[in-house]
């Protein structure tokens, strides 16, 4: 595998880890715009954005764009996060050129006023989706009240009545301020011609305007809490709970993701033993999650709602043992085992490493090869793990539950 | 890269199905145990399920805790599930744990523990697991859609509900792994990188003294079928319309998925086209292909707001019924398009693969390679799948939603 980069005079950066050996090419633009980049009047903007792409270019309409994706045979999507808005397909080596241009095309979207319209209702469809599904909005409803009104703090769905207000100058205004060359980087992964790519970036994105595009990092104010949330038709009790924890740019994120595998993977660490084998909880797990300057760790449990008061309490003790005496090797290396293993199996897609190594130079501006990662990985220690139990603390979170509960007390 | 896929049946019964990938890191595996929702008694829905969660709880030499551990250190990613006709076991991990994985579910397979001191664990286990589709409107629409278009007990959700989980009894459990657990029926698809002769020596010793059980008969009763409604609380109201189609099995069987794919898979598919794009009536809408091994089915789903179901219904059902009248060259090529590029993205992956062969080989008795199924589909043709629709017009609907408010199907439709 070859690491290679690019820059276009414009300031939109090429990069790629090409392997001549795997049998697709997984390509995507990278876009550093997301909710955190969002004003309260432009709440969800990134993601319906993210819609409007796929509505036509003023060389392409609709149909044009989802036929063309189709003939070309490609696996491609978008998702948008707080950060981060991607778009991507895999595909044939053959097709590179087509899916490079055909995805550089709909980052220059039309933005329609009929279309806006249209697809608004789309957005609104996807919103009461997940106000019918767990966790019934709970997900955003814990973040905002973690983060308060720092920007990760916004939800990336955008509310019901900030879509339906929406006019689609919001949307344009965003999309010029944002989307400049110097805010996107296209990744790719696989069996990559990266001087077609090169060349075909340079056809297609060339003649993009360079604007400013920063972003300020504010430092985040992590805000303790408990909150009980009455869902009527949920069956399930549903806790979220948001701990502080390393991030994207700090070190401390592996030794992070190892212990989040000890303590709450959804087999074989400490949570799993205590609620989900003794049939207390259909599901609980501990997981990191990264952000420009700010980390998480995240609780996440579903379970009958007579339990959920007794595994909080459990959930607490937990923490509460971890922070006290740490973890043993025995935790430790199977928790090394494990990733071990999953990096080597997400990593033969190229799809798989279009995420690793896009997100890792979105964030980091950095390659890393899988090696890299897996030797990282080896190398932490129980003291690394020591140390970020002191750094960051699980017991001190804020927790959003939501089900069919009317009260559910904080565990003392 | 050639592609080979080996097979050997062991003297009990025991199907050993592998496809070598040496160009991958990883290796894969999928048993197929022939104890699928269809095995399960009346009055004890779920036995299956529950005979599952047992299972995990310790085999061999190996407790509950050991048998957990020793996966984790071995790097196994796995996943279990109970469909109509099987309880499927998949494990991957990197080539090298591959013989040491395949013991511990030898060990599983023919020697479980089944705790009787976990039974009430495990119980409260698939009572969450039931519970927790009460959740999720679309996936509980779906199962009453399935149980209500294909005979009992073909539609037979996996999870079981309260009742019958709760009458369930650890003899009831060890009867059924009895009764179930055997190699005769079972498949085993093995994928990545790996010597055959290896693998073929080590299965042989590791499940060559599984011993063979009769299987038992199953009797089918009328489907369900026509217009359901489930009232639900909720935002959006959840829509499912089937139809009956051809098997895996069946010569037409490729022409009826393409078919399909025209109506509902892909963004420039039909119902995406006209049900999300022209009309923003929902989110999520799609048709997809469901196979026995004796007969198939269209499940078509389209979820959106209350106000605007009756409309969504119309819309889908009018694609669905107008499929009938044969599909364009351009759909065909764009589904070609994207059943090459599947095929060959396969090769990237060895659980994909594993879980294909052993799949292939329960519907056809063989294996198909990806030469094969490349020049099937190179022989479709517009021609041949507007013959088959004509023949097989889409008709004779099972509907089923779920929402606030019932909705009106279209006379002489249902």
């Amino acid at each position: 595998m070859e690491f290679l980069k690019h820059a276009l005079p414009n300031g939109l950066e090429v990069i790629a880890e090409a392997n001549g050996e795997a049998y697709s090419a997984a390509l995507g633009f990278f876009v550093r715009t997301g909710s955190r980049d969002e004003t309260a009047e432009e709440a969800g903007v990134s993601h319906f954005l993210e819609h409007m792409m796929f509505k036509g270019t003023p060389t392409r309409t609709a149909d044009d764009v989802n036929r063309e994706f189709d003939e070309i045979g490609a696996h491609y999507n978008a998702f948008t996060n707080e950060e981060n808005t991607v778009y991507y397909a895999a595909v044939l080596p053959e097709y590179q050129d087509r899916a490079v241009e055909l995805l550089a095309d709909i980052l220059r979207p039309s933005l329609r006023d009929d279309d806006f319209e249209t697809e608004k209702q789309v957005i609104l469809e996807e919103i009461s989706m997940y106000e019918d599904q767990p966790p019934f909005g709970a997900d955003e409803r814990c973040k905002a009240a973690y983060y308060g009104s720092h920007p990760l703090g916004r939800s990336v769905l955008g509310t019901e009545q900030s879509i339906q207000g929406m006019p689609v100058q919001t949307m344009r205004d965003y999309f010029r301020r944002r989307y400049t060359p110097g805010n996107i980087a296209l990744v790719a992964a696989g069996r990559v011609d990266f001087d077609a790519l090169v060349a075909c970036a340079a056809r297609a994105c060339g003649g993009w305007d360079s604007r400013p595009g920063g972003r300020a990092i504010e430092p985040a104010r992590p805000h303790e809490g408990f909150l009980t949330l009455h869902k009527e038709i949920a069956a399930q009790q549903y806790v979220l709970q948001l701990a502080d924890g390393p991030a994207a740019e700090d070190e401390q994120r592996f030794a992070a993701k190892l212990l989040a595998t000890v303590v709450g993977d959804d087999s074989g660490s400490r949570l799993y033993w205590e609620l989900v084998d003794t049939g207390l909880a259909e599901h609980a797990s501990l997981s990191h999650y990264e952000f420009l300057g700010a980390g998480l760790m995240m609780t996440y449990m579903s379970c009958e709602p007579d339990f959920a008061a007794e595994n909080l309490r459990r959930i607490r003790v937990i923490y509460a043992d971890v922070e006290a005496d740490g973890i043993t090797d025995a935790e430790l290396l199977q928790a090394k085992n494990k990733l071990r293993s999953r990096v080597v199996l997400s990593s033969e897609r190229p799809r798989g490493r279009l995420f690793s190594v896009g997100g890792e130079w979105v964030y980091r501006g950095q390659y890393r090869s899988i090696d890299d990662d897996l030797r990282t990985v080896a190398a932490i220690t129980l003291d690394d793990i020591v140390r970020l139990l002191a750094d960051y603390r699980l017991t001190q979170s804020n927790t959003v539950t939501i089900g069919p509960l009317h009260e559910l007390a904080p565990p003392v | 890269m050639t592609q080979t896929i080996h097979s050997h049946i062991l003297p009990n019964g025991l199907v050993l199905v592998a496809e070598p990938m040496p160009w991958l890191a990883s290796a894969a595996f999928t048993c197929l145990v022939p104890a699928g929702s269809v095995d399960d008694p009346p009055r004890k829905s779920g036995l299956s399920s529950f005979t599952c969660e047992m299972a995990l709880r310790g085999a061999g030499p190996r407790d509950s805790r050991q048998f957990v551990l020793d996966l984790d250190n071995l790097g196994v990613e796995r996943d279990e599930g109970v469909s109509n006709a099987h309880t499927a076991y998949s494990a991957a991990t990197v080539a090298e744990n591959l013989p040491a994985a395949l013991a511990i579910y030898a060990d599983l397979l023919q020697r479980p523990h089944m705790p009787a001191e976990q039974l009430e664990a495990g119980r409260q286990g698939c009572l969450q697991e039931v519970r927790a589709v009460e959740d999720e409107p679309a996936q509980k629409l779906m199962l009453e859609l399935r149980r209500r278009h294909y005979p009992d007990p073909w539609g037979q959700p996996s999870h079981g509900d309260v009742a019958s989980i709760q009458a369930i009894t650890i003899d009831d459990i060890q009867t059924h792994f009895q009764q179930h657990y055997r190699p005769n029926g079972a498949i085993l698809g093995v994928a990545g990188r790996f010597e055959w002769p290896a693998i073929k020596d080590l299965v042989e010793q590791l499940f060559g003294d599984w011993q063979p059980q009769p299987a038992a008969p199953i009797t089918e009763t009328e489907a369900q079928g026509k217009y359901t409604h489930l009232p639900y609380d909720s935002n959006q109201t959840q829509i499912g319309i089937a139809y009956s189609s051809v098997p895996y099995c069946d010569p037409a069987y490729y022409r009826a998925w393409g078919a399909v794919g025209v109506l509902g898979s892909g963004s420039s598919a039909r119902l995406f086209t006209e049900v999300r794009e022209r009309r923003g009536l929902c989110y999520a809408v799609y048709a997809s292909y469901h196979t026995l091994r004796h007969r198939g089915g269209v499940f078509c789903y389209a979820g959106t707001s209350a106000e605007r179901a009756q409309e969504t219904l119309d819309v889908t059902m009018a694609e669905v019924v107008r499929l009938g009248q044969g599909i364009e060259q351009a759909e065909l090529d764009r589904l070609k398009a994207r059943i090459k590029s599947s095929l060959i993205m396969q090769q990237e992956s060895s659980s994909a693969r594993s879980s294909s062969v052993a799949r292939d080989w329960y519907h056809l008795g063989r294996a198909r390679g990806m030469d094969e199924v490349g020049r099937l589909v190179d022989e479709l043709s517009c021609e041949t799948i507007n013959a088959y629709l004509a023949e097989h017009p889409p008709h004779d609907f099972t509907v089923c939603t779920l929402g606030p408010h019932e909705l009106e199907v279209p006379d002489g439709i249902s």
